[in-house]
């Protein structure tokens, strides 16, 4: 696979030099210092490695970084924008959606891939969504509430 | 109270060795060099030894050195912050949270104005580890009687900064007011210039709950912005100019031997560092990528002797238990009393059963990882870890260095469930890194953390028991093969009893695991307890009820009951109510469930559960209430589908896509009850709340289909047909 020189990351084009058939999230973690994404399985499993592409939750250990493209890379270090943070960083932490908060960033991810296709999804439908996402810690039942509290900011429009 | 070093380790930690004895002396004018000008208080393990600076336990000639055992200490700048240091570690148990709102509690001082040194080998003072349910119970005490006696110190210099006497002074929102209108006076102000050393036991009676004001609140996580916007950096995400990734060539089987060995290959490839050193072997290169093509590259050849699998685990166990007599055999952890002859005698029912317990991983979704860095021959290590000074003592040995010149610093990890307590990734990587003369970072593969980490224990129990029509239990004779004693002992009044935990041979490494063995032992106990309820078709709730005499276990047991509406709640076929009470490290649990449970498809989902939990005085709420679903949550796994399956030395399903762990899908609408008891002190709560689920929802299937599950996990595949 031919050689990655610039990835599109975060709302900018950034520079690299990497391999193509590297996984986007060791690019992501090594070269570009973005380390909110984490290794938790390598094999798409666990979610904590979840960016979003073009809009779209992906487990980006299992992406070459050679099949990303211009397509734009969102990671969780870019949803809090000028010290404000986006509802659902907001939603997690007034529910306490975490413990160890390992898997949190990739949780939020998907959980704005989510709420970017479906408004005000069904308490069915996120804990179906968010199913790929493991809290091994186990506060689903937080995440879920903040997912819904998350939602209903959104719609309102505070944001 | 138990000090450090004092604490008496259960025979099922079995990945820990004795604790060393490293005592930690720092010469006080290092403090404040460090730390600028200001007051710090010791805290000492011993008994009181109150004394000012200067003076008392100088034991060396040299002046100024502090008092040796100390559990933790705490400084307040000359810019008022205090800083508090401690070598517990953070793992998502929120005791960076917990202890902050001690210290916060006796300075009367906002949490904001309060941070929290952890787990830092050369900053904070020698701790044993954070497991065990000690933090609360321990630590937080310590911190408390710390930060009371600094707040003593400071209404001694407030009396002098006023002129006039202590009485009249009072402490809000960080600052001293003295009486009439004069300005208040920060910490700060009043620390400026000085230089004072005080010492407090750390021992002694708890501060009354009562008046709690910070503590007891569901103050927030502390540093928890820093893990919603991805800014947090767990040990994996260190990174350090130069540094070179690590990769480990893992035998092909436990207990396999090196036969042969070809590096050649990887050897040649650019920027690669080749490590061969006995059976280790591990390369380090430029990238994560590359260095797994370089271990790929290396052609190793092992052999290994037979291994049992897990279809004859339980056999195997069985076999080679130690019995009573011999070493790790027979342990009587429970008040052994009267006679079981006698006791079977006097029964009208008597029931023998046997439970199963499988191996199950911690699956901590960080694995473990280390990033090494040598400098001449001082080594600093950055890893997830619960034993940072267990890491260390590690590191020493295998380097055969002197424990100073080992720093080891623990940021917060991404949990460790009790599956946190050795270095190994630490000590690869301070091996590869002093090989290839760069830093190395080190992340172990989900496989690896599966297979080279260690396991819950798998146990095998063997429970008889005898009891009257009346529902009143005169014998209980209670086994345990393998799983350890913790939680072993029956709460339930029996006059003849006999409990014992046997040791025996593992075929797979096994070590601590959050509750330890009070989860094999209680799934055995609350599960025979409800056969010998259905034996006399009596209420399972009322069985218990009418043998506990421990009035907090009856508590939890009707609260939980009483939030569920167990008596309402009509168990029909497909679908069931079940319930567990249980005991272990000073907190108390029950635990009901409604469960879904369809024998002709197999469809086993559990609906609903409450928790009833007493752990004294609650010291965040919230938080509180977040550990007991969480280990509901993760309980739920072991109960019904989690284990290693294993054959002749190679586990088959060491990846997340072939070992199931609790998912949303799994999710129940889980309520929690807080029993909030602030006459009695806090006890630890991270462990205790996983111990009731299984057997809960054994006896919930039980109640949905007359199908009596006696091995965890109790359904991997979907009930059993029949």
């Amino acid at each position: 696979m031919a050689k990655v020189t610039s990835l599109h990351v975060n709302g900018a084009d950034a520079s690299v030099d990497a391999e193509g058939e590297r996984t986007l999230l060791s690019v992501l973690r090594e070269d570009l210092n973005l380390t909110g994404p984490k290794y938790g399985c390598g094999e798409g499993q666990c979610g904590a490695c979840t960016v979003l592409l073009d809009g779209a939750p992906i487990r980006s250990c299992q992406l070459p970084v050679g099949s990303v493209g211009q397509r734009k890379v969102l990671t969780i270090e870019s949803l809090e924008q000028n010290g404000q943070l986006h509802p659902l960083q907001e939603a997690f932490l007034k529910h306490d959606a975490f413990q160890c908060g390992y898997c949190t960033g990739g949780m939020i991810m998907s959980a704005l891939g989510l709420l970017q296709k479906r408004k005000s999804p069904s308490e069915p439908e996120i804990l179906r969504f968010m199913n790929d996402n493991l809290c091994r810690c186990g506060v689903y039942q937080r995440i879920v509430a903040a997912i819904r509290d998350a939602a209903k900011t959104m719609a309102g429009g505070e944001k | 109270m138990m000090d450090n070093d004092e604490v008496e380790l259960e025979s099922e930690r079995y990945e820990l060795f004795e604790p060393p004895r490293c005592r930690f002396a720092v010469d006080r004018r290092q403090f404040f060099k460090t730390l600028g000008g200001g007051l710090v208080v010791l805290c000492l393990a011993g008994p009181a030894l109150a004394q000012e600076s200067g003076q008392g336990r100088r034991r060396s000639g040299r002046g100024g050195e502090v008092p040796a055992d100390i559990n933790a200490w705490l400084h307040i700048g000359e810019d008022g912050v205090v800083t508090v240091f401690t070598g517990k570690a953070e793992v998502g148990q929120n005791i960076r949270t917990s202890l902050t709102q001690a210290v916060a509690e006796e300075l009367s001082a906002p949490i904001a104005a309060i941070r929290l040194i952890m787990a830092d080998t050369q900053l904070t003072p020698f701790d044993i580890g954070t497991f065990g349910s000690m933090t609360t119970p321990q630590m937080a005490l310590r911190l408390r009687k710390t930060a009371a006696a600094a707040r003593e110190a400071l209404l001694d210099l407030a009396a002098a900064h006023f002129k006039t006497d202590r009485a009249s002074l009072r402490l809000a929102d960080g600052k001293i007011f003295g009486s009439g209108s004069a300005e208040p006076v920060s910490f700060g102000q009043l620390t400026k210039g000085q230089k004072l050393v005080k010492s407090v036991a750390g021992d002694g009676a708890a501060i009354p709950a009562a008046d709690w004001k910070i503590a007891g609140t569901s103050v927030p996580k502390i540093n928890g912005r820093d893990f919603v916007t991805g800014k947090h950096q767990y040990a994996s995400d260190i990174h350090l100019p130069g540094m070179l990734h690590g990769r480990v060539v893992r035998p092909s089987a436990f207990q396999a031997a090196l036969e042969s060995l070809d590096t050649s290959v990887a050897e040649k490839m650019p920027g690669v560092t080749v490590l061969h050193d006995g059976n280790f072997i591990g390369v380090a290169a430029p990238d994560a990528l590359t260095a797994e093509h370089a271990a790929n590259a290396i052609r190793a050849k092992w052999t290994a002797g037979p291994q049992p699998s897990s279809s004859e685990l339980f056999d195997y166990l069985r076999k080679n238990a130690r019995q009573e007599g011999e070493r790790g055999g027979g342990r009587g952890e429970g008040e052994d009393s009267g006679s079981i002859e006698e006791g079977l005698k006097a029964a009208s029912h008597k029931l023998q059963a046997t439970y199963t317990i499988a191996y199950i991983a911690h699956v901590p979704l960080e694995p473990r990882a280390a990033v090494a860095q040598w400098q001449e021959d001082k080594l600093t290590v950055w890893t997830g870890s619960q034993r940072p000074f267990g890491v260390r003592s590690e590191l020493a040995q295998a380097f055969g260095l002197a424990e100073e010149n080992i720093h080891v610093i623990v940021p917060d990890t991404g949990a460790g469930y009790g599956g946190k307590h050795t270095g190994e990734a630490a000590v690869e990587a301070a091996r590869l890194a002093r090989a290839a003369g760069r830093p190395v970072k080190l992340v172990w593969t989900r496989q690896e953390e599966f297979t080279w980490a260690y396991l819950r224990p798998a146990g095998l129990i063997d429970v008889s028991s005898g009891f009257t029509d009346e529902g009143a239990i005169t014998a209980w004779e209670f086994h345990n093969y393998n799983s350890g004693a913790s939680g072993i002992r029956c709460p339930y009044q029996v006059a003849n009893q006999k409990c014992q935990a046997h040791g025996s041979r593992s075929p797979l490494r096994q070590g601590s695991y959050r509750a330890l063995a009070a989860t094999a032992n209680h799934f055995a106990r609350e599960s025979h307890i409800d056969e010998m309820a259905a034996a006399l078709k009596m209420d399972p709730l009322d069985f218990r009820l009418k043998n506990l005499r421990d009035p907090r276990l009856r508590e939890v047991l009707q609260a939980a009951a009483d939030a569920f509406g167990w008596r309402a709640a009509k168990s029909e076929a497909g679908r069931g109510a079940g319930l567990a009470v249980g005991v272990e490290k000073n907190s108390y649990l029950a635990t009901c469930v409604e469960v879904l449970a369809d024998k002709e498809s197999g469809v086993i989902k559990v609906l609903r559960a409450v928790s009833a939990f007493d752990c004294g005085a609650v010291v965040n709420p919230n938080h509180l209430k977040s550990q007991v679903e969480g280990a509901l949550m993760m309980g739920l796994g072991g109960a019904l589908f989690e284990a290693i399956e294993f054959e002749n030395g190679k586990l088959t399903n060491p990846r997340l896509s072939d070992y199931r762990v609790p998912r949303f899908a799994d999710l129940p609408k889980i309520q929690v009850v807080l029993l909030d008891r602030k006459d009695i002190p806090s006890a630890g709560a991270g462990e205790t709340p996983i111990i009731g689920i299984a057997p809960a929802v054994a006896n919930a299937i039980f109640a949905a289909t007359h199908l009596r599950l006696r091995s965890m996990p109790l359904a991997p595949e979907g009930l059993p047909n029949g």
